[in-house]
């Protein structure tokens, strides 16, 4: 089962080689993994996506990440009320004629096209998952060149409603 | 010790080198002693320490160096302080450093590392030591700007220390220890990711003398957690308290007094009958600071059926990791024992129970057959025992004779035993001696190796005679790597394949060339005769003892088998 987790991490060098480090030798399966800097000076955020057998596994990875002493906070999200997003570059092959279909495809997903050449249109999507995935279907039969993800990141909705009975670890009360 | 001091109103500041504050950090920590080995990268430390009080043991590897150290928290509580210079030194240590994570002993290791300027240009004796060493530290460090040192050596000793303790390693490059720093205030340590919680959730523990108060069939499964925490004396308390049996883990040993009524014996592969079959029977099952290792449980499937779990561990990652826990508590051992003490704790009537798990301990006790020709390595173990009082500081090596010293000695007192137990580190039990016998000078500290592990790491000889150290140092020596033979005479249809080591030094000549007594026993007329000079003596000695070649250790939980499914149970 796939889990979201999400830790707030000191921006020290040798952290996300610690972090990914525990991963592996837990024998995590890392799906994506995201960092990027926070509203604070010095502290980075991560957003992991794994896969994981079960819930006793789930629990050992946010024990074992909270092990590390750079790590300050750890949180399965997974089943709380989220936002998550997701960048995705698709390079796909276009004709002339093909173009404006392609242009009116990718619109209901609020895609952009940034980049046209005489072969290709690179188009740009944000969304969660499903709806990059789904893009992505859509665009297969024309062709795609290239195509990069960035990996989901998360954060928790400012109001959580209890969405679902699913535990979530932590060991911060 | 500083270049230069000077005074600013009251306020005291000093400009010196790196090094040399290194050396004055160490000071300001408590650090009276240091295993290490010199090398290129840490010259400048080295010339720091010259004819400065804090005293450093040369070993002759930085192997024996770090168990050294090992052995030293071990037995004084204290953090092991360890330093090698780059790249091969500090891989040398890579062994003891996964060693002291898996026992969770306090080190604080430091390692020279080329100049920033060249790191990761492959320079010469370089290598990436936070890399390889970033899973098997509680933490690690490189010294990156020499402003950072202090708070860094600060925020080390206080990791390796505080909550379930573990090494850390600070790499410090050559420029840092040679560049000046003005020595700051000592300031406070501040780590937000890191609170170890070592205070109970006064709930949980409820919940426990609850199903105390219920249980007709308690355990209480003591591991190193309580000596690390110190708390034997609560454990006692508790125990009898509650008439609640207890059965050690291989290095929870002495944290319980081994001739004690509810003593059971330690549990496991290699543990008594007595002990595994209560964990079998038991409804009510209180690990305190144990970890629930393989070689504990055995088989999980089959590991305490009918039993509620209790699980007392400061690390919250213990918890949960091998066996399915009913009641988790967050806690120091000490802490959590103090708070159970001083409920009003009821049980349910264990006499029947206490009767019942003694009978098996009267019926199938720990066995051996002793035909008084050839020498029984269990019989040697006995007679060190009677011969020290069951009082020295025993380190051991891994193998047969580490689990006959276990099942034979009887420790009736707190650290006194020293062992590799989570990493299983051949080469560790005599240069982790030579630690104890520092830390311990007036205490009888007796080395038990096997003929095998000993060869790993007899170079510290030189280490014993240099410091005329009063260690006793016993080779139990069958001319096989014991267990490997064993296991392969058990599970591999007795094809010892490179088990056999006949080819060996004459240990006695061995120690003479490096100026100690050795002697040798083959039989128990012998071993009389050697046992009582050698401690009457006042000076280190190596004893080989020749034992039976093909002696097993038994009783035994085949790997994969449960608990309850021991062989060599009776003779």
């Amino acid at each position: 089962m796939k889990r979201i987790v999400v830790a707030t991490v000191l921006n020290q060098s040798g952290v996300l080689n610690k972090i990914t480090g525990v991963l592996a030798k837990r024998q995590f399966n890392i799906d994506s993994i995201t960092v990027g800097r926070t509203e604070t000076e010095g502290i980075s955020r991560m957003t992991i996506v794994v896969n994981v057998e079960d819930d006793r596994q789930a629990e050992q990875l946010t024990k074992q990440l909270n092990k590390l002493i750079d790590v300050i906070k750890v949180q399965d999200i997974t089943g709380q009320a989220i936002v998550s997003r997701e960048l995705a570059l698709i390079k796909v092959l276009s004709t002339p004629q093909t173009r404006s279909e392609i242009g009116g495809l990718v619109e209901p997903f609020r895609a952009s096209i940034i980049d046209v050449s005489r072969e290709s249109v690179t188009i740009q999507v944000t969304g969660d998952s499903d709806k990059v995935e789904a893009l992505v279907d859509l665009l297969k039969p024309y062709g795609i060149k290239e195509m990069v993800r960035t990996g989901m990141t998360a954060f928790l909705r400012g109001s959580q409603k209890q969405v679902t009975d699913l535990s979530s670890y932590s060991l911060l009360k | 010790m500083c270049a230069k001091a000077r005074m600013d109103g009251n306020v005291k500041t000093a400009e010196c080198t790196g090094a040399e504050a290194l050396v004055q950090l160490l000071v300001r920590e408590g650090v009276e002693v240091m295993f290490g080995y010199p090398g290129g990268a840490v010259l400048p430390i080295y010339d720091a320490l010259y004819n400065q009080p804090v005293r450093h043991i040369l070993a002759r590897h930085e192997q024996g160096a770090i168990h050294a150290a090992e052995g030293y928290a071990r037995v004084s509580g204290k953090p092991g302080v360890v330093i090698a210079t780059s790249g091969p030194g500090a891989t040398n240590l890579i062994t003891g450093i996964a060693d002291a994570m898996m026992d969770s002993l306090p080190l604080v290791v430091f390692t020279g590392q080329v100049g920033t300027s060249v790191i990761g240009s492959d320079a010469f004796q370089e290598a990436d030591v936070i890399g390889m060493t970033a899973p098997i530290t509680k933490h690690n460090y490189q010294v990156r700007d020499l402003r950072d040192l202090p708070r860094v050596v600060k925020e080390a000793f206080h990791i390796a220390k505080s909550g379930r303790p573990g090494p850390v390693v600070v790499d410090i490059p050559k420029d840092i220890q040679q560049g000046t720093v003005e020595m700051g205030e000592n300031r406070e340590v501040y780590l937000p990711g890191y609170q170890p919680n070592t205070s109970p959730n006064p709930l949980q523990i409820k919940k426990l003398v609850e199903a105390v108060s219920y249980s007709e069939k308690p355990v209480i499964l003591a591991g190193a957690g309580i000596l690390h925490a110190k708390a034997s004396d609560l454990l006692l308390k508790f125990a009898e308290k509650c008439q609640i049996p207890v059965v050690n883990t291989l290095l929870g040993l002495g944290s319980f007094p081994f001739r004690h009524p509810l003593f059971l014996g330690m549990g496991g592969m290699h543990g008594t009958y007595a002990a595994n079959m209560a964990i079998c029977e038991c409804d009510l099952l209180i690990n305190i600071g144990a970890r629930f290792d393989d070689r504990l449980t055995g088989n999980l499937a089959h590991f305490a059926p009918n039993a509620m779990v209790v699980h007392i561990d400061i690390d919250p990652a213990e918890i949960g990791k091998n066996v399915k826990t009913d009641i988790p508590i967050v806690a120091d051992a000490k802490e959590a024992l103090q708070k159970i003490c001083s409920e009003d704790l009821q049980n349910a009537g264990t006499d029947e129970w206490v009767r019942h798990v003694k009978a098996y301990a009267e019926n199938f006790p720990l066995w051996y057959e002793d035909d008084g020709e050839e020498l029984s390595p269990q019989h040697v173990i006995q007679r060190i025992h009677h011969y020290t009082n069951g009082d020295a500081i025993i380190s051991t090596d891994v193998g047969q004779h580490q689990m006959w010293a276990a099942q034979y000695y009887g420790f009736e007192k707190p650290h006194k035993w020293i062992t590799s137990g989570g990493l299983g580190t051949m080469g560790f039990g005599f240069p982790a001696a030579i630690g104890a016998q520092i830390a311990c000078p007036d205490q009888l500290v007796v080395s038990i190796s096997g003929d095998g592990g000993f060869q790993m790491t007899l170079q510290e000889l030189a280490v014993v005679k240099e410091l005329n150290l009063p260690l006793k140092i016993f080779i139990v020596n069958n001319q096989y790597l014991g267990m490997v033979r064993q296991w392969q005479e058990s599970f591999y249809e007795e094809r010892y394949s490179y088990s056999t080591i006949p080819v060996q030094p004459d240990f006695v000549k061995l120690a003479e060339s490096y100026g100690i007594r050795g002697c040798r026993a083959t039989n128990n007329e012998e071993l009389e005769q050697v046992l009582k000079s050698v401690f009457e003596d006042g000076g280190p000695a190596v004893v080989d003892c020749r034992v039976k070649r093909l002696e097993a250790v038994f009783p035994m939980v085949a790997p994969g088998a449960g608990l309850h499914e021991m062989m060599g149970v009776k003779p």
